[in-house]
């Protein structure tokens, strides 16, 4: 399995998501703390889904680049958008039941993070960690 | 899954025995809000060591567990964070302040059994 599709529509999908992204992590050679913050990450972004568009999407795959191994997370949906991403991506700020960690705990989590969200539209959020 | 609470003495100990769902750790918290009084308890102890996750919806929630057991008139302790659990809690920015901790059940017992005596008969 080098990659799986987890459908977010409900609360017990946050929990699937973040099995599955655990279980791909370890696949691809990820141990010990990493794959706490990699189960932790997602679980971010799978309740933002749910809490701001209430369905969407996880992609988990392998990821590759200059010869390094990695994890690859995209977050997908076609809810609202997010008005303002750098108030998004502020620690605390929240326009749902949480505590604003979310997005910007996400980013701390993984090593790279994007972010791309329109209006009506949806967000995509696509999240990289590489092995050391 | 609901989570078990059981009574030993004037302690309740929730005993989490696999990855939760909000709904389910909202449950908890209202759960043990109504025990307190229930059972006349001094004391509550929530047991995380089965949780290979705590997101910052979980960590909010023992928050207000925590919160809510003392207006209760209870202490509460959450015991058995994992050592990977704790490492990315503090990446999340999210340290449990003001939330009573011990290593594992043992010694949250203990923890409350001293600061009973603190507080005297």
């Amino acid at each position: 399995m080098n990659g799986t599709r987890v459908a977010v529509s409900r609360e017990a999908d946050i929990v699937t998501a973040r099995q599955l992204g655990r279980e791909l992590a370890a696949k691809a050679g990820f141990v010990g703390s990493d794959l706490t913050l990699i189960a932790t990450a997602i679980s971010e972004v799978a309740r933002n889904i749910i809490s701001y568009a209430k369905t969407g999407e996880i992609l988990l795959s392998l990821a590759t680049k200059d010869g390094r191994q990695g994890l690859w997370v995209i977050a997908r949906d076609d809810g609202p958008g997010i008005p303002d991403i750098d108030a998004a991506m502020r620690d605390g700020f929240s326009t749902g039941r949480s505590l604003g960690l979310g997005l910007p705990g996400a980013r701390r989590l993984m090593d790279e993070f994007e972010i791309v969200s329109e209006l009506g539209k949806g967000t995509t959020v696509s999240l990289r960690k590489w092995l050391r | 899954m609901p989570v078990p609470v059981l009574k030993q003495g004037g302690v309740l100990i929730a005993s989490i025995q696999a990855a939760l769902t909000d709904r389910d750790l909202l449950q908890l918290e209202a759960d043990l809000a109504e025990k307190v009084g229930r059972f006349r308890a001094r004391g509550v102890i929530i047991d995380v060591t089965a949780l290979d996750v705590l997101d910052s919806f979980a960590t909010r929630t023992l928050r207000g567990i925590a919160a809510t057991a003392r207006l209760r008139g209870a202490t509460a302790v959450v015991v058995g964070i994992q050592p990977y659990v704790a490492m990315a809690l503090v990446q999340l920015g999210l340290t449990l302040e003001g939330v009573a901790t011990a290593l594992d059940l043992e010694e949250g017992l203990e923890l409350l059994r001293s600061s009973a005596a603190a507080r005297g008969p």
